[in-house]
């Protein structure tokens, strides 16, 4: 199984690169969403990359539910070190993966200092999951939410293709 | 000539199936040259009804039959994977096996949990090549092709262009005398 090297140094680079996409953005595209759809489509190009290496040594899925519990735990741990703390489905569709102690979130707040930036930090990893899934063959949207600090909720809402 | 996909594939990423048809040709005989036949494939496209969208042209001596070969054993690939939901756990390995023989050829397929496939012809006089050889080849493959999609210059749906896949590639191929 492919195991990060080092966390901290993924979550700076995620970090440096959230100020790069911020700076280098043009009149208007911190407002318009811009900044955000970037760093998602960023997430989803690495999230392709990384299922193939995850899934290459993997049984073949019997489902969409074994697709999704493995994003929960297998996928969920080679990035982030630790496994989605509860995962619900209403069994139609749509999915949502709750990770009490998201990583990219602990060095912002404990509470709701700096909420209104949450956001930012969670886009890369909204595209990661997408991405994962197009790979193996499920359309996807996948949004985010945060109330408090560090905990936040992935939800993701298959399209049928 | 080209007879319709039955499975839905969309047209941009038909390309790279069709390069990697065209090099996972293994045979007994040598190769045809690549000049005895061309396929052009366009990009799909609403608003050009007068467009081709595909055009070949194909000589007396050409490659088509593997093509044929290869495009019919992609229904007995959907069969077998299609099956697997309602087979027993054991059934889920990537590896499918031998798809069907054909008078002069042996079709094995594998399918990734990316749901790219894998297909290798091989002549059916080749009584040497095992089972397990067959695995290893794929394996090869597979990885090779997870090389590709980790590479930063590759956009996933585009033709294969790297070298170092070809080169993985070419050394299952037998070359022409």
């Amino acid at each position: 199984l492919f195991v990060m090297a080092d966390e901290a140094l993924f979550q700076f680079l995620h970090n440096e690169v959230i100020q790069y996409i911020y700076k280098s953005s043009e009149h208007g595209e911190m407002e318009n969403g811009r900044c955000i759809t970037k760093l998602e489509n960023m997430g989803f190009r690495v999230g392709q990359g990384l299922i193939e290496r995850f899934t290459k040594d993997t049984a073949r899925f019997k489902d969409e539910l074994d697709v999704m519990k493995f994003i929960c735990k297998d996928f969920w741990t080679c990035v982030f070190k630790k496994q989605i703390d509860n995962l619900r489905t209403n069994h139609q569709g749509i999915y949502v993966l709750q990770d009490n102690k998201f990583r990219l979130l602990t060095q912002l707040s404990a509470g709701k200092q700096y909420l209104e930036h949450a956001p930012k930090y969670l886009a890369f990893t909204c595209g990661l999951v997408r991405g994962g899934l197009s790979n193996l063959g499920v359309k996807s949207i996948v949004t985010a939410e945060v109330s408090v600090m560090p905990a936040c909720k992935f939800q993701v809402m298959i399209q049928k293709m | 000539m080209l007879t319709r996909l039955k499975t839905q594939v969309p047209l941009f990423s038909m390309n790279s199936y069709t390069k990697l048809r065209e090099k996972l040709k293994l045979s007994g005989l040598s190769f045809a040259s690549t000049h005895s036949h061309v396929i052009r494939l366009g990009r799909h496209s609403r608003h050009n009804s007068k467009m081709a969208v595909c055009i070949a042209v194909i000589a007396k001596e050409n490659e088509l039959k593997f093509h044929y070969t290869v495009h019919t054993s992609l229904d007995v690939v959907e069969e077998k994977i299609s099956a697997v939901g309602k087979a027993m756990a054991d059934q889920r390995e990537l590896y499918l096996g031998l798809l069907y023989p054909t008078e002069d050829y042996k079709v094995y397929g594998y399918v990734t949990n990316s749901k790219v496939k894998f297909v290798i012809v091989v002549d059916s006089s080749n009584t040497s090549l095992r089972d397990n050889e067959i695995r290893s080849m794929f394996r090869k493959l597979h990885n090779s092709f997870t090389d590709v999609m980790c590479n930063p210059f590759y956009n996933p749906g585009d033709t294969i262009q790297s070298k170092a896949f070809d080169s993985i590639v070419s050394a299952m191929m037998v070359q022409a005398s």
